[in-house]
């Protein structure tokens, strides 16, 4: 009752802060317009657009090699997986078979930009709630991932290292070793992971609880990914529409029920177990053969729509081409799981603190060109 | 429920749609813009369609008609379905909102709109999200001409 009297005593007011363009918690170019009253939000509302580059139109203009090249720079952690899609989506259209090397190597590499995705992802979202260590092991472990990529195709972030039929060159000599050695290293590092922030009271303290998002919401805001995943949601590509090598390996989708920025935590914890063991299972078994089948070098879909969804780190990218037969798409759209990410964010944010939301941000893994594009 | 069913079932609803496979991988249904909500509302809510996930929420311009394509899917039972629609006011194009249906249609209808310029009727936020408000055109319509920043052919 008392502190009933006390808080009418108080007049209560709502009022407007811009969190961006730039700040720290948004990871990028990403304006949100706060409305709170004290520190509880009322509303949260994104301004997007500072770095849209209009790659669809772009798609428009260009063949559907260059395409490939656009994507990189839309979810530039997922770069590889990215490419992939387009690089499915045609080879579908033109009905091509791929060699099974592609198809094994296309897989490790897309398993291990998932964990360098995820790394990057811990050691910020740790930096988010202003634990600063967590940024130099998840980046130390990133590095082992970026000289083997770079080693494979001479890029460190935007790889094109998949073209429409194939790879662009064989793996390096190298790679097998390579890659067997990072999975040994990180996992021994993994469980460093845990000790250092998931078992962290003040950590748990500021995920568990927070953010709640639905198993309905989550289906109809369209979450994918570990965002969906971490509402019971089971919307993993890879296990109900699978490509590549996933039909032949064997793993968890990493489900949890409770929706909060924690369990949101845990199963990208969980998926980059799952990831180290999809790349054992295959990097012992690259199967010998060509690296890529020719392809004209203008490469004119047949007429009709065609549509590929692959899971990136964030969740379902999808890849929607209209072609009326030309060596151009007529209109090609990029469903990025980023977007649909970002639209659930003011249903979950209402309520909470300022502090909740930067940490419930962080459990998002927004990429703003992603969102952008 | 395979795409045979899901056309005899769906076509008995409402007149003229228009069921096509052909140059698609999925099935595809044509929609006039009048009947677009109430068909979408009962493939949302029929216990045999359930179409609870819109996975992607495509603009088009076709050239003489603006239009919308609306990918469903079925979390329980693993369908799918396209939808199209498309209206042949170029002028000033106006669709049904979606967004009471699936959450996630209201920031993919700002996109439309902010690109193409279709306005979605009952839309509780309709404005552009890219771009500023004081931009002229739509940039994703064939016909958009930009002189400074154009992306040319």
């Amino acid at each position: 009752m008392e502190t009933e009297v006390l808080y009418n005593n108080f007049k209560s007011e709502e009022y407007f802060i811009n969190m961006g363009p730039q700040h720290p918690a948004t990871h990028g170019v990403l304006r949100l317009v706060l409305t709170i009253d004290g520190e509880i939000i009322k509303k949260v509302e994104p301004d997007l657009g500072y770095i849209h580059r209009s790659i669809e139109k772009m798609c428009e203009r260009d063949s559907y090699q260059q395409i490939v090249h656009l994507t990189d720079r839309m979810d530039y952690l997922s770069a590889n997986i990215n490419n992939e899609a387009v690089c499915l989506a045609v080879e579908n259209a033109l009905q091509l078979e791929i060699p099974e090397r592609v198809k094994v190597i296309r897989t490790i590499i897309a398993e291990l930009t998932r964990i360098s995705s995820h790394c990057l992802w811990w050691g910020v979202m740790g930096m988010d709630v202003g634990a600063l260590t967590t940024y130099f092991y998840g980046f130390r472990d990133r590095e082992m991932i970026n000289d083997i990529m770079e080693e494979t195709c001479g890029a460190r972030l935007t790889m094109n290292y998949n073209v429409p039929g194939g790879l662009m060159l064989d793996i390096h000599p190298n790679f097998v070793k390579r890659v067997k050695d990072f999975v040994a290293h990180f996992k021994t590092k993994l469980p460093e992971y845990d000790r250092l922030l998931t078992g962290n009271v003040i950590f748990q303290k500021r995920t568990k609880g927070v953010g709640v998002l639905s198993r309905e919401d989550a289906i109809s805001f369209g979450a994918s990914g570990p965002v969906g995943r971490a509402s019971g949601y089971s919307c993993d590509v890879r296990k109900h529409h699978p490509y590549s090598a996933y039909d032949r390996v064997t793993f968890t989708e990493s489900l949890k029920t409770e929706g909060d920025t924690y369990a949101r935590y845990l199963v990208r914890i969980q998926e980059m177990w799952e990831s180290l063991s999809i790349v054992e299972q295959l990097i012992d078994n690259i199967p010998e053969g060509e690296h890529r089948v020719p392809t004209n070098a203008v490469i004119k879909l047949p007429k009709g729509e065609y549509y590929q969804k692959v899971e990136t780190a964030r969740g379902e990218l999808g890849v929607y081409i209209i072609s009326t037969g030309t060596k151009n798409p007529y209109r090609l759209k990029f469903r990025s799981p980023g977007f649909s990410n970002l639209s659930l964010l003011n249903h979950i944010a209402v309520g909470g603190k300022i502090g909740d939301l930067v940490a419930t941000m962080a459990t998002l893994d927004l990429v703003i060109p992603d969102i952008d594009r | 429920m395979t795409d045979e069913a899901l056309q005899n079932l769906i076509g008995g609803w409402f007149d003229d749609l228009k069921f096509t496979t052909e140059e698609s991988q999925f099935l595809n249904v044509k929609v006039s813009p009048e009947i677009l909500h109430p068909l979408m509302q009962k493939l949302r809510e029929h216990p045999e369609t359930e179409f609870d996930y819109l996975f992607c929420l495509t603009g088009v311009d076709w050239g003489e008609e603006l239009g919308v394509i609306y990918h469903l899917e079925s979390t329980t039972k693993r369908h799918i379905l396209v939808v199209k629609v498309s209206t042949a006011d170029r002028e000033n194009p106006e669709l049904d909102t979606v967004c009471d249906l699936w959450f996630t249609a209201e920031f993919h209808e700002r996109e439309v709109f902010d690109f193409f310029g279709i306005r979605f009727r009952n839309h509780p936020n309709l404005k552009r999200l890219f771009l500023t408000e004081d931009w002229e055109g739509y940039p994703l319509r064939k016909d958009y001409e930009d002189d400074v920043n154009m992306i040319l052919h």
